[in-house]
């Protein structure tokens, strides 16, 4: 067996030095009516080339993956290229099998990639401090929303904005599912963004906190500053959400916005989809006292005893193997090799690449518009400004159109419905760098119905 | 340092990405916009638009490569050498793994397309529920949960809405002093108190002890076993009959599942919900802090309480069922860490029966060779036959002024990446050992003739100790000054 | 060590200082030494109240984190905020710059069941034996 290189005669020697006869008396310790008294029920044993073609075959039953289909499917998992050198890296062994850096002296490599993590992402979100990563995007906001009902103690109200996706609402009602009042939503308007006279109704000193995405479900861009004003007011903490966080190539920064505490989703950082995960949970905060108050771990400078820079997990005191019951979250293992791809991504994009990456994103959905718009019985619904995804109406419903650009080989988008039963005959629809003209073209002729030269 | 295998080498000095920036150099080669940008964006208002760059580096795709390779030598990975962390099972990971979960038909799968279109990605969920249930022995599994702590979340949760749903959540969460820091935690999280209870002299909880602490407020016991002393937990059955009898539920961290796959079966032990850790036990990369994936199994009587979505065969054809009005609801976005599970459906179908099981056996048996050779040379608090991994102490250093933290900062300079250091917390200055089925007697008797070396050092030249690591890219670092000072960013440090 | 004999003192290493009508509070030079170098303080908010026992706080350092407990019951009527900056002033100072929190008690004669600076030099030699 590849795996365990131990002979027979290996076996047989160890035994010796333990003082056993036989490799069962090892397990006595188990009460043998405890034991399993036959051979568990699982497929037989395969071979290198045999798992190659069962594998393959699994990945070939499922037709819809972007090598197969032309993407135009975001809602919350954002396609983006990743370039050569990012896998190739990951792939270090002396990465991505080693665990967490607790011995700083043998975990240089990871812990100055989790700083630069930090200093680079930071410097995305608009934020004085990010942690080492949460799980993903929806578990990092509920994680938010508790650490602001720890900053804001006599606040037990938490506001959700409904433009958020719905399954960061969801997430946040399941980590919060034992707290009261629960969580309470503040509806968008028909140009697709919050309610502003509806949240400075709700907003009172009761409200600890109140979440909001931007870009949003709808892909409308929040007016977060005016949102963040209206709050402060209150007394209460923003919380901004980015699920797309390439929209930060192009636009203002939550934390100069006014955001306190910034949650996020980088999996299109140099992840990948991977049929939803692992996604890569951005987290950071505003404010250096607020940083005891943060979930997860966090990387800081030091150095050693002959001045030698160096990095260690630090201000370890508000997590859970120091604090137990105390601590600042349950979480221990985050997602650090999404982490890295991030980092490594983010360094190869650089300072101007992001930029562009952005604007070649909004451009490429604004074409998209432009030629569906241009479709009869297709309308944009929401006139907010967007960045890469948009919401379209379509004259015979979302379904029939999905079908159709599926026989064309598109994934057209996300029936509406399924995050606002309202928008019963609507797609959410996004573009990115990985569409070309002729996909565009593609999905507008197959909306009219015209015949699709293959 | 005859027995080292650590060699200094071409080990390079290198700074923050950030330094290596000049304007103008680019990493990356762009397609081309669709259309025209500067028109294009002109119905984003001027206000929301960034006026500054972020603050990331320019530079060259070899600056990167060499970058991140450069850092990368700095690490110390299972790829390198002995990584005997007690309680992570750094077993070797292997590379058909990570060539199969990159194929395209899974990489580039989005979780939101339509169920016809991805029947291989829910079909090979589906599998590895059934697998994964079959080797613990629970009526069902959900895969939802991204790592081990948060399938600790779901399990607890999942215990309070079965409480609920019986018209009382109970208050409280008994813990033995053993535990992880994230049992705890998850119990608090929860809404719970976390009631400790004291394992008994030999390093097992004793029946008598759970007693003594149910009441009617208890609604579960979060029991590990095998324990984090590597002592199996032979009185679960009765502990789990005394806490069943009082209306509440067991769980059990999965954590040390690798030592006994087809041995024994958690769900034939009175243990009602249990997280799985495939990034310990089924083979998947630990990637210097995950992503890392705690599914969670369960007796039927939590099935309704799983968290949303479950996958569900119906006449050969998988679906997502949303439909589950009891479910704790969702815990993480879309259906869990699914290039995880790909690495782990791989090896659980490489492996079959007989393999996992040869795959604990040589894991206790490693454990248990290790223990034999260094026994008398470190102390050893608990006597009990050790299951996958064994806890030393320092106690026999401490004449010399030597700790745990000395011996493993000098392993380092052998070139071993040291034990788990002090924990669990019930034993003073724990050294916590579990080599795993990977290593070879060559590399264990490499290993033990490191921790012998050492421990003569202490009584010959602590400061030897003391002074350690030398051989690493950088010493002892001021960890005081880094909590009191913090600098988390490379702003900071221009600052 | 340092126990100076006009403070009062808990099992849990609180020192208690009686000004005119409030309790200045704070950890004793043993708990700090304990602790070693401390690198951070959570306070209460101030105009909390808490019982007697109650945990109002916490005290740590790079490798453990302690619960800070109420000698007496009462009103939090001021913390020592420059701790928040240099948390190392505990460590330096503890029973004068040091301190944590201004307390108004509920009922002053709590002060009585503490210990004087005699019974918790015994207290602290039991307890490190």
């Amino acid at each position: 067996m590849r795996y365990i290189p131990h002979t027979t005669d290996d076996v047989r020697r160890m035994l010796e030095a333990i003082g056993v006869a036989s490799v069962e008396q090892l397990f006595d310790s188990i009460p043998s009516a405890l034991k399993l008294s036959r051979d568990l029920a699982l497929p037989t044993p395969m071979d290198e080339v045999s798992l190659t073609s069962l594998l393959r075959g699994l990945a070939a039953r499922n037709a819809a993956s972007a090598d197969r289909m032309a993407l135009f499917l975001g809602a919350g998992a954002y396609a983006h290229h990743i370039p050569a050198a990012v896998d190739q890296l990951l792939l270090r062994g002396e990465f991505f099998t080693a665990y967490t850096p607790y011995q700083s002296e043998a975990s240089q490599g990871t812990l100055q990639s989790i700083f630069e993590y930090q200093s680079m992402v930071a410097s995305l979100l608009g934020a004085d401090a990010v942690n080492a990563s949460m799980y993903d995007g929806a578990s990092a906001t509920a994680e938010a929303v508790l650490m602001g009902l720890r900053l804001k103690r006599k606040r037990p109200r938490v506001l959700v904005a409904r433009s958020v996706h719905p399954e960061v609402g969801q997430t946040c009602r399941t980590y919060l599912s034992e707290h009261e009042p629960g969580l309470e939503e503040v509806p968008f308007t028909n140009t697709g963004t919050t309610d502003l006279d509806s949240l400075k109704a709700t907003l009172d000193d009761e409200v600890s906190s109140v979440v909001i995405q931007s870009p949003n479900a709808l892909g409308c861009i929040e007016p977060l500053d005016r949102i963040a004003d209206l709050v402060h007011a209150a007394g209460g903490l923003l919380i901004a959400v980015v699920l797309e966080p390439v929209s930060l190539g192009l636009l203002r920064t939550p934390g100069e916005l006014g955001a306190d505490i910034i949650t996020g989703e980088g999996m299109g950082l140099g992840s990948g989809l991977h049929f939803g995960g692992p996604g890569l949970g951005l987290f950071g905060v505003r404010g250096s006292r607020n940083v005891w108050q943060m979930p997860g771990r966090l990387v800081g400078q030091t150095s050693d005893a002959q001045g030698r820079t160096g990095y260690v997990l630090t201000m370890a005191s508000r997590e859970q193997h120091i604090r137990r019951a105390r601590a600042t979250s349950n979480i221990c293992t985050n997602e650090g090799l999404c982490m890295l791809a991030a980092a490594i991504h983010l360094s190869l994009l650089g300072k101007q690449g992001f930029g562009e990456l952005a604007r070649i994103n909004a451009t490429n959905a604004r074409a998209l518009l432009e030629k569906v718009e241009r479709v009869a019985g297709v309308e944009r619904v929401f006139p907010a400004p967007f960045f890469n995804e948009f919401v379209i109406r379509v004259d015979g419903g979302a379904e029939r159109a999905l079908a159709r650009l599926s026989d064309a080989g598109i994934l057209g988008g996300l029936p509406a419905h399924r995050f606002f039963p309202e928008l019963d005959s609507h797609l959410i629809v996004c573009a990115t760098e990985c569409n070309t003209h002729e996909q565009l073209s593609r999905y507008a002729e197959t909306l009219a119905g015209q015949e699709v030269a293959s | 340092m005859s027995t080292a295998s650590g060699r200094s080498g071409l080990v390079h000095a290198e700074p923050l990405i950030i330094e290596r920036s000049a304007p103008g150099r680019v990493g990356c080669a762009l397609p081309p916009p669709l259309g025209d940008s500067e028109q294009a964006l002109r119905d984003i208002p001027e206000s929301y638009l960034r006026s500054t760059p972020p603050d990331l580096p320019e530079v060259d795709e070899l600056t990167v490569v060499r970058h991140f390779t450069r850092l990368s030598v700095w690490n110390h990975g299972i790829d390198t050498g002995m990584y005997p962390l007690g309680s992570c099972t750094m077993k070797h990971n292997p590379r058909i793994n990570e060539r199969l979960c990159r194929l395209d038909g899974f990489a580039s799968l989005h979780p939101y397309a339509p169920a016809d279109l991805c029947q291989g990605a829910l079909q090979l969920i589906w599998e590895l529920q059934g697998y994964l249930a079959e080797i613990s022995g629970f009526a069902c599994t959900t895969l939802q949960p991204a790592a081990g702590a948060q399938g600790e979340l779901t399990g607890v949760k999942m215990i309070r809405a079965f409480h609920k749903a019986r018209g009382n959540p109970r208050k409280k969460v008994l813990v033995p002093d053993t535990a992880h820091g994230t049992n705890p935690a998850t119990s608090s999280l929860s809404g719970y108190q976390a009631v400790e209870v004291k394992s008994g002299p030999e390093g097992v909880l004793l029946p008598d002890a759970v007693r003594a602490a149910v009441d009617e407020d208890v609604a579960a016991i979060m029991v590990t076993n095998p324990n984090t002393l590597g002592l199996f937990e032979e009185h679960i059955r009765e502990i789990a009959e005394i806490v069943h009898a009082a209306g509440g539920l067991v769980y059990c961290d999965g954590a040390n599942l690798n030592s006994m796959m087809g041995v024994a079966r958690p769900g034939d032990m009175g243990i009602d919900v249990m997280q799985f850790n495939l990034h310990k036990t089924f083979s998947t990369p630990h990637g210097g802090g995950g992503p890392g994936s705690g599914p969670v199994g369960a007796s039927a009587e939590l099935e309704p309480f799983l968290p949303l979505p479950v996958v569900k065969e119906k006449g050969g054809r998988f679906e997502l069922d949303f439909d589950r009005p009891q479910s704790i609801g969702r815990i993480k976005s879309f259906y869990g860490n699914f290039a995880v599970m790909v690495r782990a459906y791989t090896y659980i179908r490489e492996m079959g029966a007989a393999g996992l099981k040869r795959a604990s056996e040589m894991a206790v048996l490693n454990a248990n060779y290790v223990r034999a050779r260094l026994e008398g040379c470190y102390f050893l608090p608990y006597t009990r036959r050790s299951m996958h991994e064994v806890v030393f102490s320092d106690k026999h250093l401490e004449e010399h002024g030597v700790s745990t933290m000395d011996v493993a900062k000098r392993l380092l300079d052998f070139g071993f990446h040291p034990p788990t250091v002090y924990f669990p917390l019930v034993v003073h200055g724990a050294l916590m050992i579990e080599p795993t089925e990977s290593e070879s007697p060559e590399t264990l008797d490499a290993f033990v003739e490191s921790m012998k070396a050492i421990s003569e050092e202490a009584a010959r030249d602590p400061e030897l100790l003391k002074s350690a690591p030398r051989r690493t890219v950088v010493g002892r670092l001021d960890e005081v000054q880094a909590a009191r000072e913090p600098v988390l960013t490379w702003r900071q440090t221009r600052e | 060590m340092n126990i100076p004999s006009e403070l009062k003192y808990t099992q849990e290493h609180e020192w208690v200082r009686r000004d005119e009508s409030l309790l200045t509070i704070g950890i004793t030079d043993y708990a700090q030494t304990e602790l070693g170098d401390i690198v951070n303080v959570e306070f209460p908010e101030e105009g909390e109240h808490f019982k007697k026992d109650e945990a109002f706080g916490a005290v740590e350092s790079v490798k453990a984190s302690s619960e800070v407990f109420m000698p007496v019951s009462g009103k939090v009527v001021e913390i020592n905020e420059p701790l928040l900056d240099s948390p190392e002033i505990i460590n330096e100072d503890p029973y004068e710059e040091g301190w944590m929190i201004r307390v108004e008690p509920d009922d002053p004669s709590e002060l009585d069941s503490l210990m004087d600076a005699a019974a918790y030099e015994r207290y602290v030699k039991e307890e490190s034996e």
